[in-house]
């Protein structure tokens, strides 16, 4: 690549949709959301809201390149993309994904889930990349229990080491889907006070701020300031703004996701 | 025939080529894989065939010369008694290479390999696909055919291959310790002389060629069937017992393609 092409690549934005229309995982053939026209900037710091089963998981994905969007032009800094395969390894490794369910590989310890990604595309032993990803697993209180297999531990630390693996190759991006769905409140609190950390530019990232896209359900543990929000809507999405601009919302849908009183019944989404 | 059956029929034959279309296709991007990826990660990869080796062969040793004890006694040293009854010794090396180390014995050893491994193939990935690990393994960069596919498929070629000798080799021996038991009159070095005479090279290499076609499909149809689609838990059951029937289909089909072979050269 070229010096241009290089300060092209770096001065794009991360994210940029213009006419994307995203299909269901399961069902290729099922649009779940038309005509998306969003971008994200170096840095920010989104919250996509939207009620459960609704496609939020879709939309993450189609952002993470492993579903193709059915149409329009999504651009991954400044590149055309569909979906990531093996030529665009490079551009795959920007990005961090935390699923919903963590999805830990279940034959392998938290330890070595966290250390997978970093032991295949570096090749490193797993003593190699034991040294390497102690200092994470210390940042994201999963020492203690490095050694455990993910059947014998609760839900909520599947999460946060799905986050640790996420982040072992430290990535530009991290899309988290629905990263505080069913967490308590000790482990929602450390979430939100993590990712905030991250986005403000962590030692674990060299103090770079990570760019960040978390999907929910219930918008009332994200507020404060520094956030973006939007919402996925009747098939489409819509910017909402900043936390000022959720509060003062009317529409029927953004008080449902802050558990406010809605005058009016908002119709379920499609399953 | 009643258009119901004929629809039946159709339908089962359009479901028969399209999973057989998959499996190949599937076949050639794990050569491709492995061709060009062998050495790929291997501090992650490498360790992770030499366990499938383990699991598809050593760890299955026991087992095979149990069943190598049992295709000796039955199959082997009944023939060779009867064959001795009439005097019929120059035949013998013929019968044993013909059924035993042609036949029987890869053959055995595959669906051996295919009952104690294949079957666990297809849950284990078919477990990974419908919790989401393979969309995990995606996300971070990582081929789920290099990481998962490729160490099964080669462990399962070189444990039968491996396999298929020993237990040939084990139903030989304890073939000839039934015949002594029974004060049938052949010393060992008729015996041997036997096989040996029967024995050419195109057995071996034919042998070779053939067990390790069965390792391969064996472990392409399970991989093919616990992986390349979506799939939910409650329908891993049925999942298993289809790779298994396919997996004895290509078996079978294998073989009368190497029967031919033999007849032909």
């Amino acid at each position: 690549m070229t010096d241009k092409a290089n300060q092209e690549t770096a001065s794009a934005l991360p994210i940029e949709m213009t006419g994307v229309d995203i299909s269901a995982m399961q069902d290729p053939e099922f649009i779940v959301f038309k005509g998306i026209n969003w971008s994200v900037a170096g840095g920010e710091f989104w919250v996509i809201g939207a009620p459960q089963h609704s496609g939020k998981s879709d939309f993450l994905m189609t952002t993470a390149g492993l579903i193709p969007p059915a149409g329009g032009r999504y651009k991954f800094y400044g590149n055309e993309t569909q979906i990531f395969d093996e030529s665009r390894l490079a551009d795959r490794l920007r990005m961090g994904f935390v699923f919903e369910n963590a999805d830990l590989f279940h034959y392998l310890t938290v330890a070595e889930n966290v250390a997978l990604p970093l032991r295949y595309h570096k090749n490193l032993t797993s003593e190699e990349a034991g040294k390497i990803i102690d200092e994470l697993l210390e940042l994201t209180g999963l020492k203690p229990i490095a050694d455990v297999s993910p059947a014998n531990l609760p839900r909520s630390w599947h999460k946060r080491a799905g986050l640790a693996r996420a982040l072992t190759l430290q990535p530009d991006i991290l899309l988290a889907d629905n990263p505080l769905g069913a967490l308590d409140a000790r482990h929602s609190f450390w979430w939100l006070r993590f990712l905030d950390s991250l986005a403000r530019g962590h030692q674990w990232l060299g103090g770079k701020p990570l760019t960040i896209v978390a999907t929910t359900d219930d918008f009332r543990p994200w507020r404060g300031s520094g956030r973006r929000f939007g919402l996925l809507k009747d098939k489409s999405f819509v910017p909402l703004g900043s936390w000022n601009d959720v509060i003062s919302s009317n529409d029927p849908l953004v008080k449902e996701l802050l558990a406010a009183p809605i005058e009016e019944t908002v119709t379920p989404a499609n399953p | 025939m009643p258009r119901t059956y004929t629809d039946y029929l159709g339908r089962k034959i359009f479901l028969f080529l399209f999973t057989a279309q998959g499996i190949a296709a599937f076949a050639l991007i794990t050569l491709g894989v492995i061709v060009k990826k062998l050495n790929v990660a291997s501090n992650v990869v490498h360790p992770m065939i030499r366990r499938e080796i383990s699991r598809a062969g050593s760890r299955l040793f026991p087992m095979y010369m149990f069943v190598a004890v049992a295709l000796g006694f039955l199959a082997i040293g009944q023939t060779v008694t009867v064959a001795a009854r009439y005097g019929a010794f120059n035949y013998i090396g013929t019968i044993m290479v013909t059924v035993i180390v042609r036949e029987l014995g890869p053959l055995l050893a595959a669906m051996l390999a295919l009952a104690r491994v294949g079957n666990a193939n297809v849950i284990e990935l078919g477990t990974a696909r419908a919790l989401g690990e393979v969309e995990a393994l995606e996300s971070a960069g990582i081929d789920p055919i290099h990481y998962l596919v490729m160490p099964r498929v080669i462990g399962m070629t070189l444990g039968v291959f491996s396999l298929t000798v020993y237990l040939i080799l084990a139903a030989l021996c304890s073939g000839y310790l039934f015949v002594f038991l029974q004060n049938v009159p052949l010393t060992p070095g008729e015996y041997f002389d036997e096989l040996a005479g029967s024995l050419s090279w195109l057995d071996f290499a034919l042998l070779a060629l053939k067990s390790c076609t069965f390792g391969f499909f064996i472990g392409i149809v399970s991989c093919y069937h616990g992986l390349a689609q979506p799939v939910r838990l409650e329908e891993l059951s049925r999942l298993a017992v289809r790779a298994t029937s396919e997996s004895i289909i290509a078996c079978v089909f294998i073989d009368a393609v190497y029967f031919l072979l033999y007849l032909s050269l």
